[in-house]
Formats: C-alpha cells, sequence, structure tokens
C-alpha cells in the first residue's frame, strides 16, 4: 500500500480542526443571543443529540477529506510522479519517453520534457557518432602507418622519451633475432617487444648523445634535424643508428619559441653495417697491398738495378743483383695477379647490387624477351636454388637487347634461358637456333649502346657485364644447332638471409605497436604503487617431470606471453623445450605430451633461464599457482646467478580473491568461468596464454573490490586460505 | 775517420744493394734483420747514422726510433727512415718520433747517399 503523504494527513486534520471551531463559535454565538428559559430549552433540545453533531462533524469531514484527497492527487501527486519519471530519463543512457498524464497543464509538461530528452539524445548521438568517426580515422591512421611500417625494408623502431618501444617493423624483428644471443628461445623477442627498453640492446649514453645533437640542431632551428652513430651489439655485430626525433604536434608546441620544442619520443633506423665495413677493411687491405707491397718490391730493383750500373761490378755481385730484380719481378706479378683476382670478386659491390632469386629473374627475363620481341622464350634447366647479386633492371636491359638484335637481324624464331651454377658464380644462358653468323658480327653488339623500341640507354652490354664484375661471351654447340650468350654473374654471399618468410608478416600485424605508450612515463611512482592496468607483466607456465623439485623434479618447459598496456601480445612469445638431463616419468608424458626425444639436444636450463630472465625484464611475473613454478626458477638460483626480483602474482589466489565461494579455482575451472577459449591446454605456452586471459579478466574484477596497485593485489592475495598451502 | 752505419731491414733483396753501395762510398756498414736485432746492434756498435725501415718483424722502425731516442747516451745516433709507408701522417709520424729524415721506397740511390752523407756531414768529425 502507498505511504499516505503526512502533509494530506495534516490537511485534513487542520480542516476538521476549522470545522469544530467554526461549530463551537457559531453555537457560541447564537447561545448568546438566547435567553435564560431559551438557553434551557435549546440545551434540552440539543443535548440528547449530541452524538447526532458529532456524527455530522465526521461526515462533513470525510466529505472534505474525499475532495482533499483528489485534489492532492491531482495536483501534488502528479508533479511528484513527472518528476520521478523526468529523472529518470534524465538519467538514462538509451532515448526513453515520458507518457503525458493527468491535466492539461502536466501533459503540456510532459510533452515539454520529451522535446527537450529528443534534444538531448540528438545531440549525443551526434556527439557519439563524431567520436565514432574520429577514433576509426585514427585508427585507420595507425594501421596504415603499421603496415607502412611493416613493408619497409629498414629496421625501423619507435621509442618514447624513456625508450619504451611503441612501435617496430618484421624487419627490426629479423635484425633483433641475428643480435639475439639466447640460441633460438625467444627469437631475439627478449630484446624488441612492445613496452620493452631499447637500452637492452643500445648503450643508454649514445641515445642520450644523439638525442641531445637532436636538441642542440632544434635549437639552432633546424627543421629536421637527426643524429647517427655507429655501435657493437653483445653479439659483436655492428650497428648504424639513424635517430629522428617524434616531435610534438605543431599546435601542442604552439607558443614555445624554436628549441623549446617537446620531443616525445625517437624514431630508430637500424642499418646492420657488419658486412658492409667489413668489405670496406677488405677494400683498404687491398689499396694497401697495391700501394706499399709494390713500392718496397719497386725499392729493391730500384736499388738493385742502380748497382748494376757501376762498371767496376765484378760477376758475383752483378749476378747477385740480378737475381735480386728477378726475385722482386716474378714477386710483384705474383701479388698483381692476386690482387686482381680478389678484386673483382670484392669490388663488385660498388654498384648497388640487389639480391635476387635467379629463378626470379630468368621468368621476369622470359617475360620481358618475349613481350618486346614477340617470340616465344622457353626456360630450361634452371637451378632454382640460386641467389643472385645483380642490378637487374640493366641486366634485364641488357638481355633483351641481345634477344631483341637476334630476332631483328637473323630472324631467330626461338629462344631459351638457361640458368646454373659455375662455382662462384651462376651462368644465364641466352639460347637460340637457327642461322649461323659471325663471332665478330655478334661480339660487336656488345660494345654498341643498347637501342631497341622505345628503350634507349647510354650503357652497353659490356658495361652492364662489367658493373657486376662478371663476364659475357658467345659460345656455339654444333651438336645441337644451338648458340648462346652466356653470362657470368656474381652470386649472392647471403642467400636471402632476411627474405621474409611466407606468412610471418601477414598476420595480426597491428600488435607491433601500441602508441598510448607515448603518453606513458616510467618515473615517479614505484612498481608497488602502479596501477594494475598499466603494469607490464609475463605471464608464464612450466612443464616439469613431476611435482616434487626438491626431490628432482625439474623444468622441461617453459613459455611465457607478454602483457603491456592491457594487451595480450600474441607475438611476443617465449616458448622453450628443456634438456632435463635426466628421465621424464612415463606416467607425467599424457599429461605435458614432452617425450624425451622432444628434448634431446635441447638446451639445458641454465642457458634457457638467463634468456627467460630477459624475456621477463621489467615486468611483473604473473603464474597460475606461481608458487610451483618459482620454486622451479628459484632452485636454479645457486646455479645460474639468475635470480627473480620481479614481483609475482598468482591467479589461483587472485581467483580465490574475486570468488571466494567458488569451489575450483583450478585453471581450467576459471577458464570456463570467464568463457576463455583454451587452445594447446598443457602446453606450457597454451597455459601461458589461457592464464593471461584469466589475467586481463581478474583486473577489472580487482578493481571491483578496490583492489587497484600492484601493493594491494600481493595483499589481497596473501590473505586468502590458499596462501597458505606451501610447495 | 770511417763512419759506421746500420742497415736494419727484414728484406734482404735492398740488404744486398744498400751494404753494397754504402761500403763503395767507403762506409763500415753492419746489418740487422729485425727491430730487436737493430737495437741490440746499435747499443753495439754505436754506429754514427741507422738506416731504419718501418715495417720489421718484433719491433718496428718506430718504436726502435722511439727507444734509441729515449737513451740519453745514444743522442748522437742519426737516424733515417726508410718505409713503404708513403702516406703523409707516416712521415709526420716518423719526423715527431725523432727521424732526422725520412725517405720513401722507392728511391734513387744517388739521393740516399746524398741525404747520407748530409746527415753525416753535421756532426763534427
Amino acid at each position: 500500500m502507498k505511504k499516505i503523504d503526512p502533509r494530506l494527513l495534516l490537511a485534513i486534520a487542520a480542516t476538521g480542526l476549522v470545522m469544530a471551531l467554526w461549530l463551537v463559535l457559531m453555537a457560541t454565538i447564537v447561545w448568546s443571543t438566547l435567553g435564560g428559559a431559551e438557553r434551557e430549552a435549546v440545551g434540552g433540545v440539543l443535548a440528547p443529540r449530541m452524538a447526532l453533531l458529532a456524527l455530522g462533524w465526521v461526515f462533513g469531514l470525510g466529505i472534505v477529506a474525499v475532495v482533499l484527497q483528489q485534489l492532492h492527487r491531482r495536483y501534488v501527486g502528479a508533479p511528484k510522479r513527472l518528476l520521478e519519471e523526468t529523472r529518470v530519463v534524465l538519467a538514462a543512457a538509451t532515448p526513453q519517453k515520458l507518457k503525458p498524464r493527468g491535466t492539461a497543464e502536466m501533459q503540456a509538461l510532459a510533452i515539454a520534457v520529451n522535446e527537450l530528452a529528443d534534444q538531448r539524445d540528438g545531440l549525443r548521438a551526434d556527439m557519439a557518432d563524431q567520436v565514432q568517426q574520429a577514433s576509426e580515422r585514427v585508427q585507420q591512421e595507425k594501421n596504415r602507418l603499421a603496415a607502412l611500417m611493416a613493408e619497409l625494408n629498414q629496421s625501423v623502431v619507435v621509442c618514447n622519451r624513456d625508450g619504451r618501444i611503441l612501435l617496430y617493423n618484421q624487419r627490426a624483428r629479423q635484425q633483433f633475432r641475428q643480435l639475439s644471443q639466447g640460441a633460438g628461445a625467444a627469437a631475439g623477442a627478449e630484446l624488441i617487444g612492445i613496452g620493452r627498453s631499447i637500452y637492452a640492446v643500445l648503450d643508454q649514453q649514445l641515445v642520450a648523445h644523439a638525442l641531445e645533437r637532436i636538441h642542440q640542431a632544434l635549437g639552432r632551428g633546424v627543421a629536421t634535424p637527426s643524429a647517427q652513430f655507429v655501435t657493437t651489439t653483445p653479439g659483436g655485430h655492428l650497428l648504424r643508428v639513424q635517430v629522428a626525433p617524434v616531435r610534438e604536434s605543431a599546435d601542442d608546441a604552439a607558443g614555445n619559441g624554436p628549441g623549446t620544442e617537446a620531443v616525445s619520443g625517437l624514431v630508430l633506423m637500424l642499418d646492420d653495417v657488419t658486412a658492409s665495413v667489413q668489405e670496406e677493411a677488405e677494400r683498404d687491405q687491398l689499396m694497401h697491398g697495391l700501394t706499399e707491397g709494390s713500392r718496397a718490391s719497386l725499392a729493391n730493383i730500384q736499388t738493385a738495378v742502380d748497382m748494376l750500373g757501376y762498371s767496376d761490378l765484378d760477376a758475383a755481385m752483378r749476378e747477385r743483383f740480378l737475381g735480386v730484380v728477378r726475385d722482386e719481378v716474378g714477386a710483384m706479378g705474383r701479388r698483381v695477379t692476386d690482387l686482381a683476382q680478389r678484386a673483382t670478386q670484392r669490388l663488385k659491390t660498388r654498384w648497388p647490387m640487389e639480391d635476387m632469386l635467379g629463378a626470379d629473374l630468368v621468368t621476369a627475363a622470359q617475360r620481358r624477351i618475349a613481350q618486346h620481341c614477340d617470340r616465344p622464350v622457353t626456360l630450361d634447366a634452371i637451378d632454382t636454388s640460386l641467389w643472385l647479386k645483380v642490378d637487374s633492371y640493366t641486366l634485364l636491359l641488357a638481355l633483351t637487347y641481345l634477344a631483341h638484335r637476334l630476332v631483328d637481324e637473323f630472324e631467330v624464331r626461338f629462344l631459351q634461358l638457361r640458368l646454373q651454377p659455375a662455382g662462384k658464380h651462376a651462368q644465364l644462358d641466352l639460347v637460340w637456333s637457327g642461322q649461323a653468323m659471325s663471332n665478330e658480327t655478334v661480339m660487336s653488339w656488345e660494345m654498341d649502346t643498347m637501342r631497341f623500341g622505345n628503350e634507349r640507354s647510354p650503357l652497353t652490354v659490356r658495361d652492364v657485364v662489367e658493373r657486376h664484375g662478371g663476364e659475357m661471351w658467345f659460345e656455339r654447340e654444333r651438336a645441337r644447332h644451338q648458340a648462346f650468350f652466356r653470362f657470368m654473374l656474381p652470386l649472392a654471399s647471403v642467400q636471402g638471409a632476411l627474405e621474409t618468410p611466407l606468412g610471418e608478416s601477414g598476420f595480426s600485424r597491428p600488435e607491433y605497436y601500441d602508441f598510448d605508450l607515448f603518453q606513458k612515463s616510467d618515473v615517479g611512482s614505484a612498481l608497488d604503487d602502479r596501477p594494475l592496468s598499466e603494469l607490464a607483466y609475463t605471464v608464464f607456465d612450466t612443464e616439469t617431470t613431476g611435482l616434487n623439485p626438491a626431490g628432482g623434479d625439474a623444468i622441461i618447459q617453459i613459455g611465457a606471453a607478454r602483457i603491456v598496456n592491457g594487451k595480450l601480445l600474441r607475438q611476443e612469445c617465449f616458448e622453450q623445450l628443456v634438456d632435463p638431463g635426466r628421465g621424464i616419468p612415463a606416467a607425467s608424458i599424457p599429461i605435458h605430451g614432452i617425450t624425451e626425444d622432444m628434448v634431446a639436444g635441447k638446451p639445458r636450463i641454465g642457458e634457457v633461464i638467463p634468456v627467460f630472465h630477459a624475456f621477463a625484464q621489467d615486468t611483473v611475473l604473473v603464474a597460475h599457482n606461481a608458487a610451483f613454478d618459482m620454486r622451479f626458477l628459484q632452485l636454479q638460483e645457486k646455479d645460474t646467478g639468475v635470480v627473480f626480483h620481479q614481483p609475482v602474482l598468482d591467479t589461483l589466489l587472485l581467483s580465490a580473491v574475486v570468488h571466494p565461494h567458488q569451489e575450483s579455482h583450478r585453471l581450467e575451472a576459471i577458464a570456463e568461468r570467464f568463457n576463455v577459449t583454451v587452445l594447446g591446454r598443457h602446453t606450457a605456452l597454451g597455459d601461458a596464454l589461457v592464464t593471461a586471459e584469466i589475467w586481463l579478466r581478474l583486473i577489472p574484477l580487482l578493481q571491483e573490490q578496490g583492489i587497484h596497485t600492484l601493493r594491494q593485489a600481493r595483499e589481497a592475495a596473501q590473505k586468502t586460505y590458499y596462501a597458505r598451502l606451501k610447495y | 775517420m770511417t763512419h759506421k752505419i746500420l742497415i736494419a731491414d727484414d728484406e734482404p733483396n735492398i740488404v744486398i744493394s744498400l751494404e753494397y753501395l754504402l761500403q763503395r762510398e767507403g762506409y763500415a756498414v753492419v746489418i740487422a734483420r729485425d727491430g730487436q736485432e737493430a737495437l741490440e746492434a746499435i747499443a753495439r756498435e754505436r754506429p754514427a747514422l741507422v738506416l731504419l725501415d718501418v715495417m720489421m718483424p718484433h719491433k718496428s722502425g718506430f718504436e726502435v726510433c722511439q727507444a734509441v731516442r729515449a737513451d740519453e747516451a745514444l743522442a748522437h745516433t742519426k737516424i733515417l727512415m726508410l718505409t713503404a709507408k708513403g702516406r703523409e701522417t707516416d712521415v709526420a709520424k716518423g719526423t715527431a718520433l725523432g727521424a732526422n729524415a725520412y725517405m720513401t721506397k722507392p728511391f734513387s740511390t744517388r739521393e740516399l747517399v746524398q741525404k747520407v752523407a748530409e746527415l753525416l756531414g753535421e756532426t763534427p768529425a
């Protein structure tokens, strides 16, 4: 039943009182006009009927009450309801309408409120639309940038002022993989990763110095300042690093003078120059050999010749001096021959050549020749494994030019291409059959500048061949009635080492960047007081030979994934099988699926732990039932000298904090509760990924319980019942 | 008085000629085949002049030159550096380390003889 408004009761009571007073007043006035006898008569008449009077009063009051209540409902209750309903509309996130009710005025009011609400909803939708569009645009731009970076054939790393990596591309990843010392375990992921520090690879002082030079350049008003340095990596590679600043946008920096423009991050372009520096050094050595070596010989010869000029020389001395001359001339001849040989090998890199798969070159040549000469070109004996170091444009030009003249001047009908290895070179043949032609004719072609169709080149075929440090000649195969031009071309030294394996570049590209880290700064609050949502985590799991670390059980696999800025980075994973140096109990194999064959030849735990430690640097460790895994890691501390100082969080304990009334906190049970899809369960990496997903869902639930910081999470975990379990 | 000259060079092909040449000019000639030998010969024989090759095994000509200049007792020893290193920086280094003259290979024997006489002519006989 609805509560009655006390004001209504008060109003009814007041009316009753007024009615009673009014009755008494009228009675008193009438009473005062009566004489003594009349008073007695009236009193006598009224006295027995007092009850009737009172009843009349009550009845009257009843009528008044009903009328008042009606009035109250209509004029006080209705606005109140309208108020409540209006408040609902006010708070509603989705559009809502009032029902016009009651008096004409109330209805009009409701309609006016509805109009206001409509207006508000319209504006709100509009704004949401704009925000949506804007963020879509931003996202699109980010994706475009990330895609661009990913396709670049140069290593690019972008980091914020603290040296935390925000973006890196495929090429950078491959380069870091080469630099990584850990034998394949993390594949460079311990060096490069979103949110990781670039200073793991580059000396902080060098970067700071580069930044200082950029600031100086900015101070001088240089429009596009950049700095560059060369450094050696722990693995002994030479890296040339170009540094360019990421400046705050012009709007943000407005009002600041030149030079005070803030630098919010750095773009680093990395180049492994180990090979080219080595080439440079070898070239120097060649030059050195040519000059100083020859000088000494020349001096010896000249002096001996001078001595031979003396007329009083006896026969024995003359013979000795002649011997010196013969000796030195012979030595110089050998030196020059040797140098010439090495020079053609080494100096071929002068013209910028590209590494190209031989098969690709041949296919391109086939297409081009067929197109320009209108003759079918077949392929024969193509070695598809050959990588060439060529300037493909001029080489294709030369091949097409020769084919063109063959067709034009000798009406050759069929052409064929062959590609075979020949020692340190590859031989590329342009083969034809047909009318005989003189060597002189054909070989004169190589000295003419190349002209055919619309193509004009100042180069001759000879120039092209020399550019490659190669050779070219004309040869006949009488038995097969064929003739061919043979090109000797240099092979690429590293056969496509940095070719991107197919499939790797295509997927989940966006995980390579996180521009939100631009705003993040490490300085200030200690790890313990940082919000859980901001921290970087290494979520890991181990597979072991058994449950008793103290009793000799050992790790056979470690898997780990990273969470940075609230995102699980599936591409920056760590997965490594470990040779436990002992047998794997048959009973445990169905659980983890790892057999002794699988771990044979894998690194020992002593090699894996330092790499894993580097992978987990500057992060919080997360594991399900972390005490168990940590115990295994800690048992290795003495042998490896690697101590895990990182804070540790346990999803088992924290699940118990969030859901104290659940019976099971096993990984599967929690995953089911949180609706996490379990893939590859019971591989270390599979479990680590599931744990990571669970952890991401636990963070907001912990926040609801007022657990925001790392410190609070650790304290809460300690209080739960499960924390008392010890391994 | 006959001046004594030390030829310090590891290449026999030039030593033959230089030895013959200088003996013909009337000097007493001593030979050393490497840097270490050269230092010992200088201390023992006290030559008036050393023809010093820069590139030698054990001790380079530069090192020998430095060692000689560090020894007060050998202060009067003239040093003529002979070298295939023709860069300006090498010449500068040689003279900075105390060589009296520097000749780049190949050189003419006439000039060499002249230079030797010049260097020895300055010493009071």
